[in-house]
């Protein structure tokens, strides 16, 4: 029993880590109904942002909450930034071509800023400064089950931002810009909405989630390096897919069920297709419900 | 069929061509898959930047040897390690005399950790760069990719550290100076049923990685003789974050040790986690654990965990703390188990070069195969009909964060 209950904890710890970068993958499609595949690699440099801000900083020498929102908010600052300038350098010349086309273009971001980032980090691994945070040995134990407070902690977000970009979607001017983008581009710029300032604020705010999701990923797991982000990046897309692409909540649901799928399918069967379940799982939504667990069938205009 | 790709002179799209057209024309030997050789097919554009300056100039006073090696990708440690006891041996070997009145120089080309690159890069050194003899790779995966292409050219090839069997069984050209994973898995079997008096031991391998596997098969038969029991054999794939699920299935086994035979990029995080779901049994490894890197990842998790290794710094025989004094000298650091198999995989095929009769590929390969008792830094090498060495191992153990020496395991 105790070991079941430990595969659950796991579950929703690494579940909360897929609904962090699948938030900000669904949110851009939900707008663009563009496939960000850089959106991984956004991560990345959010990890690599919060572990030099934790550098420079000497934010290792006072441990605290403090320390910890100011890696984060340097991670998401510059996750931010690189969210826009990839939008404004890569996707916005293309907004008036094929979406196969920025799907392309996307994959190449990806692979860009992977291989750039080997040149500009080095590729070997790199430590996370765990420092920040004292809560090494702060374990919850309760006979074999144990908890850490970092799991905690990272569930706590992944749910707090799922209620704050709900708000920010429904409940704020952004939000209502950001819709009737997504609904129709030229209608809404028509109707004096600002499309491209909107399209990138969409962007800037999907990657700060994505940098976010880099510091906490590094603090939990502390070993950092260029090509981080790619599996994390495929699995959150499976996981936004699963939920309904577009669907904030979904992305969440997602992430979990994914979470859950893995964790049970390692720890009670076979290893090995850790990997192969998620695409599985994939291929398995696109044929029979595309539209994914919560996701609204959209009429294709035509 | 072309002889060289060097025909075309320096004309490197050309050059590019070839090597992908050759890789396409024996996808057998070459075992690689359809979407590896399409991969292949981007990275062979990468060298195009650099092109014609690359060309080596055929010169008659130096012999030169050809190096493999990850100094980027997420292994870089292996490859720059390596080669810093290559480049050190060869600056020895030439300031006494080099090679039969001739200078060693090594060409080195990166595979970033990743063996269709190894391939390529081993084709490029043969066909272009027209090397003697190669050395390479630390990685099993990566030297199998390599020695088809080496026998294939009959280029005779030393692989410093690659520990799987079935690299020196891929023909008579295939060389290596370290013991294999038979011996490694051997070793850690024997120190775990002898040393620490273990009965129930739990494995977690990396089923992506050949090494790791075979390590992993051999713990297992030797464990099994003496008498030991292998509670559970869990399994993740390199580049995996998260190994908690299986960390708590072995932890429902109640192991007494967990032998855990892959490499430091995610040792350092297993044993973490391991700890954190209050897994207090020891840690087992091999040589895949030589880093820096995993004392930083793993940090104090790592305390009190052992893995075998080819030599030990602590080791108090002159020769070997000659070497260490000469490579701090030249590098400002403890040489890892690494640089010393580097070093001695050059010093071996020197030696060899200087025993043959001529500098031609079959009569260093004659000398290569009778080396006897040669006296290395990581102990006597004897060349075996395998073309193995013969050797003994030591165990390391994490001690303050530092590898202190622990014991000597002997073949047999």
């Amino acid at each position: 029993m105790d070991q079941f209950l430990q595969h659950i904890i796991n579950a929703l710890s690494l579940g909360s880590i897929y609904a962090l970068i699948a938030l900000g993958y669904t949110m851009v499609f939900g707008v663009l109904q563009l496939i960000n595949f850089a959106h991984g690699e956004i991560y990345m440099l959010g990890a690599f942002a919060g572990m030099y801000a934790i550098r420079w900083l000497r934010l290792e020498e006072h441990p605290g909450i403090g320390s910890l929102l100011i890696a984060l908010l340097a991670a998401m600052a510059a996750s931010a930034a690189a969210g826009f300038v990839i939008e404004r350098l890569a996707y916005r010349p293309l907004r008036k071509s094929p979406r196969i086309n920025l799907l392309i273009t996307a994959v190449g971001v990806s692979l860009f800023l992977q291989y750039t980032g080997q040149l500009v980090f080095g590729s070997d691994p790199q430590f996370f400064p765990t420092g920040i945070l004292e809560l090494e040995g702060y374990n919850w134990s309760y006979g074999d089950l144990v908890i850490e407070p970092m799991q905690i902690v990272a569930l706590v977000l992944a749910i707090i931002l799922m209620v704050v970009l709900q708000y920010i979607i429904f409940k704020t001017r952004l939000g209502r810009a950001m819709r009737a983008v997504s609904f129709n581009h030229d209608l809404a710029s028509l109707m004096g909405i600002p499309t491209n300032r909107i399209i990138s604020a969409t962007f800037m705010l999907g990657s700060a989630l994505a940098g976010a999701a880099g510091v906490l990923v590094g603090l939990i797991y502390p070993k950092i390096e260029p090509l981080m982000g790619t599996m994390p990046g495929l699995k959150a897309f499976v996981a936004a897919v699963l939920g309904g692409i577009g669907n904030v909540t979904g992305a969440v649901l997602g992430a979990f069920t994914l979470g859950m799928a893995e964790e049970f399918l390692v720890g009670y069967w076979v290893p090995t297709y850790r990997d192969a379940l998620a695409f599985g799982i994939l291929i398995l939504i696109l044929l029979f419900k595309p539209s994914g667990l919560l996701g609204v069938h959209r009429a294709e205009k035509v | 069929m072309l002889t060289s790709a060097n025909d075309y002179g320096t004309l490197p799209f050309f050059r590019a061509v070839v090597v992908f057209t050759e890789s396409w024309r024996e996808p057998q030997k070459m075992n690689m898959s359809l979407v590896s050789r399409i991969a292949l097919g981007f990275v062979v554009i990468t060298p195009l930047a650099v092109g014609p300056s690359m060309v080596a100039h055929a010169s008659e006073d130096v012999i030169k040897i050809g190096e493999v090696g990850s100094t980027t990708g997420s292994e870089a440690t292996f490859g720059v390690a390596t080669h810093q006891g290559v480049d050190l041996a060869i600056k020895e070997i030439n300031a006494t005399g080099g090679v039969k009145g001739k200078k060693l120089k090594v060409i080195l080309l990166d595979d970033q950790g990743k063996p269709e690159e190894a391939a390529t890069a081993t084709t490029r050194l043969i066909t272009q760069d027209k090397v003697t003899a190669i050395i390479g790779e630390v990685a099993s995966s990566r030297s199998l990719a390599m020695a088809p292409i080496a026998q294939q050219n009959k280029i005779p090839m030393v692989s410093p550290s690659s520990t799987n069997p079935k690299v020196t069984e891929i023909g008579d050209y295939i060389f290596r100076v370290c013991f294999i994973d038979p011996f490694q898995g051997f070793v850690m079997a024997r120190f775990a049923a002898e040393n620490l008096k273990v009965k129930r031991v739990a494995i977690l391998r990396d089923v992506k990685n050949d090494y790791s596997v075979g390590l992993a098969k051999f713990f297992t038969e030797t464990f099994k003789k003496l008498g030991g029991e292998i509670v559970v054999d869990q399994s993740y794939s390199a580049g995996d974050i998260d190994f908690k699920s299986q960390l708590t299935a072995i932890r429902g086994t109640k192991p007494e040790a967990i032998f855990v035979p892959g490499y430091y990029t995610e040792v350092g995080l297993i044993a973490r986690q391991a700890r954190s779901l209050g897994i207090k049994v020891p840690l087992l490894g091999g040589d895949g654990w030589d880093s820096p890197k995993l004392l930083q990842i793993g940090g104090k998790a790592m305390e009190g965990a052992y893995f075998s290794n080819h030599y030990s710094a602590e080791d108090k025989s002159p020769h070997v703390q000659a070497f260490i004094d000469r490579y701090r000298k030249a590098y400002k650091d403890t040489p890892s188990g690494l640089a010393a198999m580097g070093f001695d995989a050059t010093m071996v095929l020197a030696d060899a070069m200087k025993r043959a009769k001529s500098l031609s590929s079959a009569d260093i390969r004659a000398a290569l195969a009778a080396t006897k008792d040669f006296q290395g830094v990581t102990g006597r090498i004897s060349i075996d009909q395998q073309r193995n060495a013969v050797k003994p191992a030591v165990v390391l153990k994490v001690v303050n964060g530092a590898f202190s020496y622990e014991s000597t395991i002997r073949p047999g």
